[in-house]
Parts: C-alpha cells; structure tokens; sequence
C-alpha cells in the first residue's frame, strides 16, 4: 500500500497583513516543499488609499503635501519627483540655490533611509543590539532634516518653483560637523557587516538575483545596483543638480543580499561627499521662483534615484488648477518580481523559510509607495496593470 | 490598587498595526522605541502576536482592505485591551480623508482609547500619549 497518496507534497504559508517580520500590511503567500520555498507571491492591496485619484481632485499646491506622503521615508524624492514634473510643464529656471538646498535635503534623506534599512535588516537578521546602534545614530541625521526643514519626518521643503526655506550657514556649520561623526560611524558599521560571522552566516548566498535576470525583472535602485548593474538615474539621466556634484555609483557583483547591504552602507558614504559639496559650493541668490497657480497645457515626465530606486512620475494638464491625470511608478513594485525570484529555489540554489524575512528586508520594502501602480479592485480579487493607453482609457 | 492593576500599568505590552499608513508615523513609533526616546523604561514592549498585547498601536489611514483583519487581529488580543491611533491619518483620515478607498478615522472602525495628532507625531508626542494612556489605565482599571 501507498502511503504517497495522503502526503501532501506542497504547502501554502500565509504571511500577513500582520506579522511580527513585516513592518507594512503586505500578505506573501510562500509554496514551500519541506523547508523550502518553492514559489512565492506578494499581495500589496493593503495600502492602497487612491491617491492618483485624489490628485486629480485637488489643485497643484495641495498635491505637494499629497505626494509626500505617498511614502513617509522617501518623501523627499516624491515631492522632488512632483515639483520637477509640474515646474516642466511652466518651461521655467528655478533658482540655482534651490537646486543645491533639494540636492542636500534629498541626500539628507537618503543617509537617514538607508541607516534606517540597516536597523531594520539587522533586526531582521536577529542582530538587534546593532539595530539600536545604527538608529540612535541615525537620529544625528534627523536632527539635521528638521534643522534644515523644520520637520523631523515629513520635510515639506520642496515646492513648485524652489524650495520654501532658506539654508542659514550655522546649519551648514552643523551639518559639516555632524557628517564627520556619521561618516566615522558609518565606517565602523561597515567594519561590523564585512567582519561579523552572523551578517556572513544570514546574508552571503542568501537572495541571489543574477545581472541578467535583475535586468529583465526591472528591478531598480540598490538591488540592481547589488547586482552589478550600473545603472543611477542621477548619474545617467541628471537632475536638479546631480551633473555638477560628484559622485559615484556604487556596484558590487555579489548578486546577493549581503551586497545590498555594502551597496547601501557605500551609499551613505557617497551621499556624506555630496552633503559636503552642496554646502561647500551653493550659491547666493533667491531660493524661489513665484509661477502661476495653473500650469499651460501639456504633459511631463520626471524621474528620480528615491534611496529605493528609480521613481517615476507622470502628470498630464489641461490648464486648470488640477492636474488631469497623475501617475506614480514606485521603485518597491518594480523590485517585487524580483522579489518573487529571489525566493523561489532552484537547482542548487535552496530558500530556507528562515532566509525569507532577510531576503524580503533586502529589498528595502517600502509598500506604502506600492499599490497604485497595479489597478486593484479588491471587491473582486482582480488586479492588472495598466499601459498608458488602457489608463487613458479608463479615465473616459 | 490590586496587584493585576499595578502590574498591567506597568508592563503595557504593545503591538503594532500599520493599516496602510505612509510609514511616516511607523518609523517614529520604532524611533520612539530605540535609544534615545527608549519607550521601554515605560515597562512597553513591543510584540508580534495579538494575543500577547494589551495595547494596540495603529498608524495610518484604515483602508477597505485592511479593515477585517484589523478586526480580526483586534478580536485576537485578550482583555482588558486598548487602542491608540497614532498619527492625523488614524485620528482622523488626515491628508487622504475624502479618498474612496479610506475610512474616516480608526474610530468608524475600532473603539479608540488615545489620539496622538501630528504627520507623523514627533516621538515626545508618542510618549505623551503612552502616559497619557497609561494615566487613564489607572483610573478605570
């Protein structure tokens, strides 16, 4: 007699909305054989508010705080992404001060994202005392936003035309001097993740995405760049002023989660050089240039590096106070699929369940930014997404 | 004060229920949790399971999506339960309210015990409304 036909060979694992590992409401659903994972699928309708919708029913101005908190972390690239795609649609010169004052908030933001995903990837990996270490330092930089902004999280700093503060030079002053000691901190956490038998144990060979598959995935930011893709859309495509201020981009060919962590503590060291330079080198003059309330007709597009990846923004006119159609491409949705790819096994490459928290957290997972992109209709279970034309449809 | 009361003011054991919120107001809760605010000295911890918590924690707007298993998880933890909505998008919809997919505030949904306004709160709010909270417990506990 069989006993075969009462085993079950697959098993389904629900994780989420809620889960001690998650931090958003996200559901994966893990297939898994044993102790590993064979498939994987990820739910993000949990965080969708609709707010492309609501953009189109309020007026530019209002849209800029609606933006922002597409995503609480990375709100400095959203309201840059906005106000760079309105501003396109007036064909006007903002002021070369701004310029520099939204370069230094956005890479402010990015030291104080990617400390925060270090805490937080630690913590994943059960390393909680450098968990504590890297946000009691990353309150440093926080400090440093709401010196510059006013805010401690959600800066409101950028908006159409410039920006809406000054920089005093006492706070350059703070600044300098508060990037020595993140630098030198910065330093040490790399020492701690090159040398430390438990990062290696959790991350080397964990989460492997090769260059070729990252490509066709479309996977974006800090986890393409893990796989030695060099690709930064300040480098190649810049803006404000990101062609004037040096930098490199960061790559390793490690393919795995424990490069996106060298890639990402690399980043902060990056981003310490352009703080300095920003300072060093802002001009004088207005920070703001007053433009009318209603754009001209026409579309823009704007693309931004957020500390995630790539983020795009589209926005169509007609002329009027509101934006006819806005739209939101967010760099935690493109690197889902490769998500996906990272926890499915195959041949010698083997996901245990326990790799799946560090191999998710590798990522960066930002999901508040994620569900517009699909078109959900969760009464009905349905989700698909959208080309621009099916878009241009539906809105008639 | 009975034993079970001192010893429920002085270990509230929370757990955190992000309900579709920005993250803003989520990585002030973990700030306010770390180091330099350290809500632990309050006796808090913060805990994965329903069923151990005593106090739940909610951020951002309630969606239509996320508002059963918000229910649900609120069911699953034991009493004397209690819920803080942190943040202007718990307390009230905040910047999104009007939009077709979110409830005006936790309180169209779940009974609210504390409101923490500000987007997101500065993590002195947070631990103002925690011994806010902890204040009330006293009285009706």
């Amino acid at each position: 007699m069989s006993v075969s036909s009462s085993y079950e060979r697959f098993f389904d694992i629900p994780i989420g909305p809620q889960h001690p590992a998650l931090k958003e409401p996200l559901f994966l659903k893990l297939i898994v054989e044993g102790e590993h994972v064979v498939a994987a699928d990820v739910d993000v309708s949990y965080t969708h508010r609709g707010i492309e919708r609501a953009m189109q029913e309020r007026n530019y101005v209002q849209n800029i705080y609606l933006a922002e908190r597409i995503c609480g972390i990375c709100n400095v690239a959203h309201t840059l992404c906005y106000c760079q795609n309105v501003e396109g649609l007036y064909d006007v010169e903002i002021p070369s001060r701004a310029l520099y004052i939204r370069v230094l908030v956005e890479e402010l933001a990015r030291i104080h994202s990617h400390l925060l995903w270090l805490g937080v990837a630690a913590h994943e990996i059960g390393f909680d005392t450098l968990f504590m270490y890297v946000w009691r330092d990353r309150e440093i930089v926080m400090d440093l936003i709401e010196e510059v902004t006013g805010n401690r999280v959600t800066s409101a700093i950028n908006t159409i035309g410039g920006v809406r503060r000054d920089v005093k030079p006492e706070t350059c002053d703070k600044c300098l001097k508060a990037m020595d000691y993140i630098e030198e901190r910065t330093k040490y956490y790399k020492r701690v993740c090159k040398t430390d038998p438990t990062i290696a144990a959790r991350c080397v060979g964990v989460g492997i995405l090769k260059p070729d598959e990252a490509v066709r995935l479309c996977a974006v930011g800090p986890t393409l760049r893990a796989s030695n893709v060099k690709y930064d859309v300040r480098a190649d495509d810049p803006y404000a002023v990101h062609d004037e201020v040096p930098f490199n981009v960061i790559v390793y060919d490690t393919n795995d989660s424990f490069g996106r962590i060298l890639v990402r503590i690399d980043e902060i060291f990056e981003s310490i050089n352009m703080v300095r330079y920003c300072i060093k080198h802002m001009p004088s003059g207005p920070v703001r240039a007053r433009l009318r309330l209603n754009p001209p007709v026409g579309e823009h597009l704007s693309r931004v590096e957020a500390p995630r990846g790539e983020l795009v923004h589209y926005v169509k006119s007609n002329g009027s106070e509101k934006p006819e159609r806005y739209k939101v491409r967010t760099p935690t949705f493109e690197n889902l699929s490769a998500l996906c790819e990272m926890l499915t096994s195959k041949g010698n490459y083997v996901v245990n369940i326990a790799d799946v928290p560090v191999v998710f957290a590798s990522i960066d997972p930002c999901l508040s930014c994620t569900s517009r992109v699909a078109i959900l209709d969760s009464e009905r279970g349905k989700i698909w997404i959208g080309s621009l034309e099916e878009l241009k449809r539906l809105k008639r | 004060m009975g034993i079970i009361t001192w010893s429920r003011i002085r270990s509230p054991w929370l757990l955190h229920f992000n309900t579709g919120g920005c993250n803003g107001c989520d990585i002030e809760v973990l700030a306010t949790l770390t180091p330099r605010y350290d809500l632990e000295r309050f006796g808090c911890l913060l805990k994965g399971s329903p069923r151990h918590a005593d106090v739940m924690v909610v951020t951002g707007p309630v969606t239509r999506q996320v508002r059963d298993r918000l229910i649900r998880v609120y069911e699953q933890m034991p009493e004397p339960k209690f819920v803080v909505a942190v943040g202007a998008c718990a307390c009230s919809g905040g910047v999104f309210q009007g939009c077709y997919n979110v409830y005006p505030g936790l309180d169209a949904v779940l009974p609210v015990d504390a409101y923490i306004p500000g987007c997101p709160p500065k993590p002195e709010a947070i631990i103002n409304g925690v011994a806010a909270l902890l204040a009330k417990l006293e009285g009706r506990l």
